[in-house]
């Protein structure tokens, strides 16, 4: 399985060995990686676990409501992403993920 | 025939009563605390659920669905174009000649613009700032509180901090703050929510237009003391979106409204709710004093237990479903997080307040979706710096006597709360 990279806001890295059927957010949790708070659970509604995708292979496109809650970010970036809405795939390549400076 | 039986709240009995004869949204449920086996049942029987008008006739809010599930909240939230949020989000339709105008009762692009303004005041980084202030004043608060003796904890804490921050965000004079208060409580005070105990429409808008004067001559002070400081106002005055907000006085007042209302209400009763859930769950207060790293969740915890606005309104926009229900154009919506935050299926133990539990954070009280909280991360902060200054000085607070609770559907919380405080020893 593809490896992601978690890169908190102050540099310190976390490698973890992904897990096919898990979102990217459900691997941060998993792990105990700060930076994701991931309050509504999964469902694309809170936009606390938000995040900026590095590098990877295609990713899914950004769906509407993602698209609505990342508008709300001040810190939005061209390569943000709601890391629920990201699930890690057998065939995906390795992900670098970098976390921003706070949710809200 | 029933034997007629004197309920608390006077209100019919809510699991014997055809539920067409019972007003969802009588405020007198949240007076005397009695709300919980009504949406109960409606989340078993009626989970989408129409009411045309009250039990003596149409109610002062007019006919509404009731959507008291979880997941279906969180499904309509989800929606913001089939279930907008204008022209009102509470139950009521905006008053004649008041319209006001607040980004959380609109839809995008314009809530999105104006909601950006403002929001980096909230934002974590600008917390890290608040934070000193915040608990310099907490202590100070703290500190001058009697040790043995009866007093209300909501005015000596929970108004009093809440209001401090409150004119810090809007850098508002200290020695004014009260105002806030003041304007907090009038604003959703509508006599239509509160039983008939609140204001009427005229004195509503004297007070409102009272609170216009002050700010507008505020944003005038602010723009001739132009400063780097992160209050609401500037901020609105920095963002070219809204830089002449205060030449629309009716958004000026509706943002306002929201601003001092949303930054208020919650977290006031949110400071009182937690000290009165605690006293009734000593164990719960047990398992805090034993590890106070457990802050953090209880104060989630506290904000779901909670739920310091019981609701928030939608209207539909096109005849939409929700849960196999079909809701028409121009229907009114009413997400009952208080209901949502009890119901079991999305919840485990819903009704019990445990300050550890999993998933602590997973609850309706900011809502979800693009209306959520913009505040949340602030009021947290807030709720847990009272608590670790309060864990520093006292070994408890007593509940001495009744809560006296507010009788509004809109904000639920308290006007009195009797405590006497335990040094630590």
């Amino acid at each position: 399985m593809p490896v992601i990279t978690f890169i908190e806001f102050d540099g310190t890295q976390h490698q973890v060995d992904s897990e096919s059927g898990l979102s990217v957010m459900e691997m941060a949790m998993k792990h105990d990686i700060p930076g994701i708070d991931a309050d509504c659970g999964g469902s694309a509604v809170c936009g606390t676990c938000h995040c900026f995708v590095e590098t990877s292979s295609e990713l899914a496109a950004v769906e509407p409501q993602e698209e609505s809650m990342l508008g709300l970010r001040p810190d939005r970036e061209a390569n943000s992403r709601l890391s629920c809405q990201l699930q890690v795939s057998e065939q995906g390549g390795d992900m670098t993920i970098r976390l921003p400076e706070y949710q809200m | 025939m029933n034997q007629a039986v004197t309920r608390k709240d006077g209100l019919p009995d809510p699991l014997s009563t055809p539920l067409d004869q019972l007003d969802v949204a009588d405020p007198r449920r949240f007076e005397f605390d009695t709300w919980q086996p009504l949406f109960e049942r409606l989340r078993s029987e009626s989970p989408i659920h129409y009411q045309a008008e009250g039990p003596g006739g149409p109610a002062p809010h007019g006919d509404f669905w009731s959507v008291t599930r979880f997941e279906d909240i969180v499904e309509v939230e989800k929606n913001w174009e089939a279930f907008s949020s204008e022209p009102s989000i509470a139950i009521l339709d905006p008053e004649p000649d008041m319209s006001v105008q607040m980004f959380i009762a609109t839809d995008p692009p314009l809530h999105d613009d104006q909601r950006r303004a403002v929001q980096g005041a909230v934002a974590p980084r600008n917390l890290q700032e608040f934070e000193a202030v915040i608990r310099q004043r907490t202590q100070e608060t703290l500190d001058g509180l009697p040790v043995g003796e009866t007093f209300n904890w909501v005015d000596r804490v929970s108004i009093d901090l809440t209001t401090k921050m409150l004119a810090t965000l809007f850098d508002f004079p200290q020695e004014q703050r009260h105002l806030l208060t003041h304007w907090s409580d009038a604003a959703t005070s509508d006599a239509r929510i509160t039983a008939g105990r609140g204001l009427s429409i005229d004195e509503r808008r004297a007070i409102m237009i009272e609170m216009l004067q002050t700010f507008t001559e505020l944003w005038h002070q602010h723009k001739a003391n132009d400063r780097e400081s992160f209050d609401l106002i500037r901020m609105l005055q920095r963002d070219p979106k809204t830089e002449n907000m205060v030449d629309e006085p009716l958004s000026y007042l509706g943002n306002l409204m929201l601003l001092i209302v949303g930054g208020n209400d919650t977290t006031r009763n949110s400071m009182s709710g937690g000290v009165l859930h605690l006293h009734d769950n000593p164990s719960e207060m047990a398992k805090l004093k034993a590890n106070p790293s457990l802050i953090p969740s209880m104060v989630s915890e506290i904000i779901r237990y909670q739920t310091p606005l019981p609701h928030m309104r939608r209207t539909a926009t096109r005849d939409v479903e929700i849960n196999g229900t079909v809701i028409p154009k121009g229907g009114r919506v009413v997400l009952w997080y208080v209901s949502g935050n009890r119901d079991a299926d999305a919840i485990p133990n819903a009704n019990e307040f445990i300050i550890d539990r999993p998933n602590v954070r997973n609850h309706l009280s900011f809502g979800m979706g693009i209306h959520r909280c913009m505040g949340n991360r602030l009021a947290e902060m807030q709720l847990r710096i009272v608590w670790e200054e309060i864990l520093e000085r006292f070994e408890g607070i007593e509940v001495v006597g009744p809560a006296v609770r507010t009788c509004n559907s809109f904000v639920r919380g308290y006007h009195e709360l009797p405590v006497r405080l335990h040094p630590r020893i």
